[in-house]
């Protein structure tokens, strides 16, 4: 079981708590109505989904129900860091092409 | 290619079975074939073989990094069906379903397909409700179905707790007799040997690590023993379609997350179908061998580890014995993660892609193991023409911009 680190809580809690909410930094375009089919599409649903390092939006469910970062390994599903929403991420082992935004 | 047969078993008995053919070559790859199929998994071994078989192309390699059928087809829980809710899907299902119906005599090969019957439960008035919706519109499609009762449930399925004092006391069921289950391991072994015989080429322990592009177009794959031209290239690789899109330049909209199975220790027959619940959310049947084998829902996070986390353990063993108190002390002998491709629709891509010739098909997430001859007989008529099959075309890519969505999440009988 992954032992989780909620930056909110201050506090390492077991993984039944959370929920993982997918990938991270994928800010909402400003203006919905001015995105192409192209844009708006690969905002709503194409996703990295790397076999590696992995930003990722995780909510303390049945904790502080926040939303929070995590940068967590997808082969060896070790936790690096865990972040507030709109802080950046610190452990960014290979480069990473999506900007780092204020909210996902 | 040996033919097997009741005779063949009883010559080879006398020679102490020792005289068996390999059942395929391990060959050394060509410089250029007309396909590269990547994954030698079901889907990829029955697109080799359809290539081959229905449109003559046997200039074939399927490329696998590891061992044949060694990724989700080992590790599935064997289910076939195709009671699915909207058009398109319910007609690919069902193509599946009437290849799977003559496959053993087809690739001369016992894939063990057992039409047992599949029961859907239902737990709520919702739950009946969406469920005559979907089998009236199986029946609209020509795929059997039936709604039964809560006394009829009863009947057809004697250890299932069917009492009111559960949590969420049974209220019926759905059930399609022509649905059962195969053996998985069987449907990749005797997809590989009728390809192999055809002249397919199968070359195991080598990873594709690359597609090599001229002017934009794939010619090839890097592999890790050097490059393998190829005029079209179709990727089938599950878990990894992600990570081959990322090779080839693009994105794809699908995440991989383990899904888990576990085995019982083998008993005595007690379950003589397979039953599945959306509601509680697990699946059961029993292997010949007496084993229950038993799987649920996907772990929650992205993962690439072919193992699962104990909190969807507990909770898939909570759905079965919720079902089937009689099974509380049954031990579990194994369990496995597999990893699968959710697509946000929780329906396949089989499509063209941004490169030219390159064509993936991926995303069948947690049920892809009963479309495997299906997806291999539609994806090979893709490779082979260069235009997508017509069961195939609603399912690609371009779907996800232009918002022409197959939403099967829960109406698929289960949630996916």
């Amino acid at each position: 079981m992954l032992q989780i680190f909620c930056p909110h809580c201050g506090e390492l809690r077991a993984e039944e708590e959370f929920h993982a909410a997918g990938q991270a930094h994928i800010p909402r375009p400003l203006d919905p109505n001015a995105c192409t089919d192209q844009e708006w599409g690969d905002y709503l649903f194409f996703r990295d989904n790397p076999r590696g390092l992995h930003h990722e939006l995780w909510i303390h469910a049945a904790g502080c129900r926040q939303y929070f970062n995590a940068t967590r390994d997808t082969i060896s599903y070790e936790i690096f860091e865990t972040y507030k929403i709109g802080e950046k991420p610190s452990v960014t082992a290979k480069p990473k092409a999506a900007a780092p935004g204020e909210q996902a | 290619m040996q033919r097997y047969s009741g005779f063949g078993l009883f010559k080879h008995s006398l020679s102490h079975n020792e005289n068996w053919q390999r059942m395929w070559r391990n060959p050394t790859p060509k410089p250029v074939y007309d396909v590269i199929i990547v994954g030698g998994g079901g889907h990829g071994l029955a697109t080799a073989y359809y290539l081959a078989k229905v449109h003559g192309i046997t200039n074939v390699a399927v490329v696998e990094k590891g061992w044949l059928g060694g990724g989700n087809t080992a590790r599935n829980t064997t289910i076939v069906r195709s009671n699915y809710l909207w058009d398109e899907s319910a007609q690919l299902y069902e193509h599946a379903m009437k290849l799977w119906e003559g496959l053993s005599q087809d690739i001369n090969y016992n894939v063990m397909f057992s039409p047992r019957g599949v029961y859907n439960l239902c737990h709520t008035l919702q739950d009946m409700r969406d469920s005559e919706r979907r089998v009236s519109a199986n029946r609209l499609n020509g795929i059997d179905g039936e709604l039964l009762d809560a006394k009829q449930t009863a009947a057809e399925i004697p250890y299932l707790d069917c009492s009111k004092n559960t949590r969420y006391p049974v209220m019926g069921a759905t059930v399609q007799r022509r649905g059962g289950v195969a053996r998985h391991d069987a449907v990749a072994w005797g997809y590989a040997r009728a390809a192999d015989a055809l002249g397919v080429d199968l070359i195991q322990q080598t990873e594709v690590i690359g597609f090599r592009k001229e002017n934009g177009v794939v010619i090839g794959v890097e592999t890790s023993k050097g490059f393998i031209g190829g005029k079209r290239v179709g990727v089938v690789t599950a878990g990894n379609s992600g990570h081959m899109a990322k090779l080839a330049g693009f994105r794809l909209p699908l995440e991989s997350h383990p899904l888990q199975a576990l085995v019982s220790e083998p008993i005595k027959p007690i379950i003589d179908s397979v039953i599945m619940s959306n509601a509680v959310h697990g699946y059961i049947s029993q292997s010949d061998k007496g084993d229950l084998v038993i799987g649920a829902g996907i772990d929650g996070y992205v993962g690439y580890g072919q193992r699962g986390s104990y909190p969807t353990i507990e909770h898939t063993l909570q759905a079965i014995v919720e079902m089937f108190p009689v099974l509380s002390r049954v031990r579990m002998n194994r369990q496995w993660g597999g990893i699968v491709d959710t697509s946000p629709d929780a329906c396949p891509i089989i499509s063209k892609t941004p490169v030219p010739n390159l064509f993936f098909n991926c995303g069948w997430g947690t049920g892809g193991f009963k479309a495997t001859p299906g997806s291999g007989h539609v994806f090979a008529a893709s490779l082979a023409t260069g235009e997508m099959h017509p069961l195939a075309k609603p399912f690609a890519m371009d779907r996800f911009h232009s918002g022409a969505l197959i939403d099967e999440h829960g109406a698929a009988a289960v949630a996916h």
